[in-house]
């Protein structure tokens, strides 16, 4: 898959949200931007940095989410916020994301995540936020890079499309 | 007939492009690809994909259901 970068474009993302809906947006564009042999490198940050623990377990909760709704017997539902702060409402939540990822024939982040790793996508944890929160290095894939502001800003400045997500 | 096939037929976006990637990947410069899909997105997206990285969109049909692409892999 690796060929010759030279003249390539490239693009940074900073990976903000770590919960099942937002992982998708930059790992999807990670994995698309790579096989159009454009050079990309991610930098995970505050709840994003989960998305690089050796072990996912992301959820996605209707609480707060006003947006979000599933289809349910030809319509579709929202779920009221008294409604989605009970216990077990997340975890219900998920299974139904999870059941519909897998019958849409949508990639799970794991694949995407391992897709990205095999198209040379640099993937940057934010060593700040593994100290404020308490990660061990260990915890992390070992393809993982460890930087701060100023690695992402290098890369930021010589890349032609920097996201936020 | 194309000299490989690619059947990524319930795929969902992006799956069809990796796919395709890592398939031109294989093939010798000027090889082709047939891609049989059925992402109603993968329209647009294999067209921008083929401008994008200068691989050649040979051919493109469907019968409603299933969107069949041939790509030549660049030189």
């Amino acid at each position: 898959m690796t060929e010759s970068l030279e003249n390539a474009k490239s693009m940074s993302i900073i990976v903000t949200k770590g919960t099942l809906d937002w992982a998708y947006p930059p790992f999807i564009l990670a994995t698309t931007a790579a096989a159009m042999d454009v050079k990309v490198s991610m930098f995970f940050t505050f709840y994003g940095l989960g998305l690089l623990k050796k072990k996912l377990n992301l959820r996605v909760s209707p609480l707060g989410n006003a947006a979000m709704e599933m289809p349910m017997m030809g319509g579709h539902m929202r779920m009221p916020n008294i409604v989605g702060m009970l216990p077990g409402v997340t975890g219900m939540a998920t299974s139904m994301m999870k059941g519909m990822i897998k019958k849409k024939g949508v990639a799970s982040i794991e694949d995407l995540r391992e897709a990205a790793a095999l198209s040379d996508v640099q993937m940057i944890a934010c060593q700040m936020t593994m100290d404020l929160f308490e990660y061990k290095q260990s915890d992390m894939l070992d393809d993982v890079e460890y930087g701060g502001a100023a690695t992402y800003m290098e890369n930021a400045l010589k890349s032609d499309i920097n996201l936020y997500i | 007939m194309a000299d490989q096939v690619l059947d990524a037929k319930g795929l969902n976006c992006p799956l069809p492009i990796l796919k395709a990637k890592k398939a031109l990947g294989t093939l010798p410069a000027g090889g082709t690809l047939e891609v049989l899909a059925t992402d109603p997105g993968s329209i647009k997206d294999f067209e921008a994909f083929c401008r994008t990285t200068g691989n050649e969109l040979v051919e493109r049909s469907d019968d409603g259901k299933v969107f069949r692409f041939i790509l030549r892999r660049a030189a």
